[in-house]
């Protein structure tokens, strides 16, 4: 389609080509200069103060410096494990409830629904929920990172939405052949939803990896930390102090290792978005705002 | 029945007013015995993790609250710790910080995402408007703890980059982060940066799911882009707007506490102290549960006055509203 475009037009799509794309630019720019440093010569980075468009010389210290730390070793595989097993968790309930929430002929559907849609409008707070943990038992274990969000609400309505459009007709075939709810759960809901599932389990997985409250609240011990409170030690406090006995108190990383360390803990996550891309298709997500 | 303290039981006990019905719901359960099965799974976790902590709100109107003798234990004293805490030295840079932070992120953080998304859709080459929501995305997934890392280590006196611009329109050099002035503008830029990208997909979902036709009618009229978004795009992404909106309303007084926590220090106390945060040192440092949870319910109560009176307003002014 050709479309013959006035002066306006023209004007109009040059210069929102040119916000866009110095709105692109500030958006990637403290990623590049985080890149750039991390493989930079220390020694030339100190020297030279710059905008690090380029990298300052090239010294791979720093990824060196953490690829032998224990500390972030054990953070990064504690991590992996609360991804891991956590969003597996998040997503067998989440499909579970909005499975049985999804039946159109449930009785009692709609009181589940407001104690359920409640909870995102009030709640009890941090310091009740607190004490709860520490009563049932769950302080300093690793449940406590996964147990007590098993479900998020929102998500669990993008995914009801999303299973009340799968056609009756598959139920009641499936029912007819004597499977279970279960049954039809695992065996016909899951995999037809493959799109909402990917998305879903990208944002369980982001909220996993990037959880910081959660062992801040919940965790005691040292070798429960996940990666995101080893970071803290090393890009806040600037310190290993907090990092068990022996530790040299006060002693600072080189900037080299906090860039490194930046890198080495976000590009995973990062990564995967690219796998799960295609499945943001328009109206994945729209269902639920309109509800 | 083995759900008896399951909140399906709430609901099952004041229907039981005849037989008759009791017999229905019976049989209702036997037939879809699996999905109730769910359904009380799902509700158990509701009722321990969700209500479980509003239940435990109790413990705002007792003296403190320990866990030795729990909830039942606990000296009543109903209302003292409001009181207390409304009387006391923080309570008015409390309100006043935390509503200026939320304020400021509304006004500039909640339209970002709605431009972005705006000016994507018009972009008419796909692959630059792919290229720009790939990398605005991406800061989304850098976690809370190291945004504040790359702030501090940006604003780092000798070589951080903020002090390198600085020093390039020949200004001197700030600690960024003791810095009362900075703190704000460092808290709200930056989530503006990490989150613009991200919450325009659903804007960007909004826009896309209106109708084609509505374009095409609005052309044969002698539409131009401008009309055509007036008309058009415009009034297709206001119930999205309006929703959000409402929601993010109803979360007026949670500004993002990990990122005001992380990022505050003592010199910047006074404009970056905020309700949580309070509740935190209070509650979780000091063991202070009872006051602390107090405080924590004023919060919800106030989220939740926001987010009825937004939803009231919106219902009245153009039917758009969540309930």
């Amino acid at each position: 389609m050709k479309i013959r475009r006035s002066t306006g037009e023209i004007i109009f799509d040059t210069a929102n080509f040119i916000m866009l794309a110095i709105f692109m630019a500030i958006c990637a720019y403290p990623m590049i200069y985080v890149f750039n440093s991390s493989i930079s010569d220390p020694q030339q980075m100190l020297m030279n103060r710059s905008f690090m468009l380029w990298p300052q010389g090239f010294s791979l210290e720093g990824y060196k410096q953490v690829l032998t730390n224990e500390k972030i070793f054990t953070g990064y595989l504690n991590t992996l494990f609360y991804v891991i097993v956590g969003t597996l968790a998040n997503l067998l309930m989440t499909s579970i409830a909005a499975y049985g929430l999804s039946r159109p002929d449930l009785y009692g559907k709609g009181l589940f629904m407001k104690l359920i849609i409640f909870t995102m409008l009030f709640g009890g707070g941090m310091i009740p929920s607190f004490l709860l943990v520490q009563n049932l038992g769950l302080v300093d274990t690793r449940l406590a990172l996964i147990i007590p969000g098993l479900i998020s609400t929102f998500y669990l309505i993008i995914m009801k939405t999303n299973f009340e459009s799968i056609p009756k007709e598959m139920v009641e075939s499936a029912k007819l052949d004597g499977a279970n709810d279960f049954q039809i759960l695992f065996r016909i809901f899951i995999p037809v939803s493959k799109a909402v599932l990917a998305v879903i389990t990208l944002y369980y997985a982001v909220d996993h990896w990037n959880d910081y409250m959660g062992p801040l609240l919940y965790l005691r011990s040292q070798d429960l930390y996940p990666i995101q409170i080893v970071l803290r030690d090393i890009l806040l406090t600037n310190s290993m102090e907090s990092m068990g006995p022996g530790a040299d108190t006060g002693f600072a990383f080189s900037e080299n290792l906090k860039y490194a360390t930046i890198i080495v803990s976000t590009l995973p996550i990062m990564l995967v978005y690219p796998f799960i891309q295609k499945y943001f298709v328009q109206g994945s997500l729209l269902g639920a705002v309109k509800q | 029945m083995k759900t008896k303290q399951e909140p399906v039981t709430l609901h099952l006990d004041p229907g039981a007013r005849s037989p008759s019905k009791l017999e229905f719901i019976r049989k209702e359960i036997v037939r879809n015995k699996y999905v109730y099965l769910m359904i009380v799974m799902v509700m158990a976790y509701y009722g321990i993790f969700h209500y479980g902590p509003m239940y435990g709100l109790l413990m705002a109107f007792q003296q403190n609250y320990s866990l030795s003798h729990g909830i039942w234990g606990g000296e009543w004293i109903g209302f003292e710790h409001f009181r207390t805490f409304f009387d006391s030295y923080y309570f008015g840079r409390l309100l006043k910080n935390t509503l200026i932070l939320s304020f400021y992120s509304i006004i500039l953080g909640f339209p970002a995402p709605i431009l972005l998304a705006i000016l994507l859709n018009e972009v008419r080459s796909s692959k630059f408007k792919r290229v720009v929501q790939t990398v605005s995305y991406l800061p989304h997934f850098i976690s809370i703890v190291v945004v504040v890392g790359i702030l501090k280590t940006f604003s780092s006196l000798d070589n951080g980059l903020f002090n390198i611009v600085r020093s390039f329109f020949s200004l001197e050099p700030v600690m960024f982060f003791t810095e009362v002035d900075m703190f704000r503008p460092m808290y709200i830029l930056s989530n503006i940066w990490q989150g613009a990208g991200w919450s325009s997909i659903i804007f960007l979902a909004a826009l896309a799911g209106i109708d084609s036709q509505l374009y095409e009618a609005a052309k044969i009229d002698g539409a131009g882009r401008w009309k055509q978004f007036l008309h058009v795009t415009l009034p297709g992404i206001i119930p999205t707007i309006i929703v959000l909106f409402i929601l993010r309303m109803g979360g007026i007084m949670n500004a993002d506490m990990q990122k005001v926590l992380l990022m505050q220090t003592a010199p910047t106390y006074e404009v970056s102290d905020i309700i949580a945060t309070f509740v935190y040192r209070v509650g979780v440092q000091q063991a202070n549960f009872s006051y602390a949870a107090a405080v924590g319910l004023f919060n919800g109560i106030i989220n939740l006055i926001f987010l009825i009176i937004t939803n009231m307003i919106s219902r009245k002014a153009n039917q758009t509203s969540l309930w």
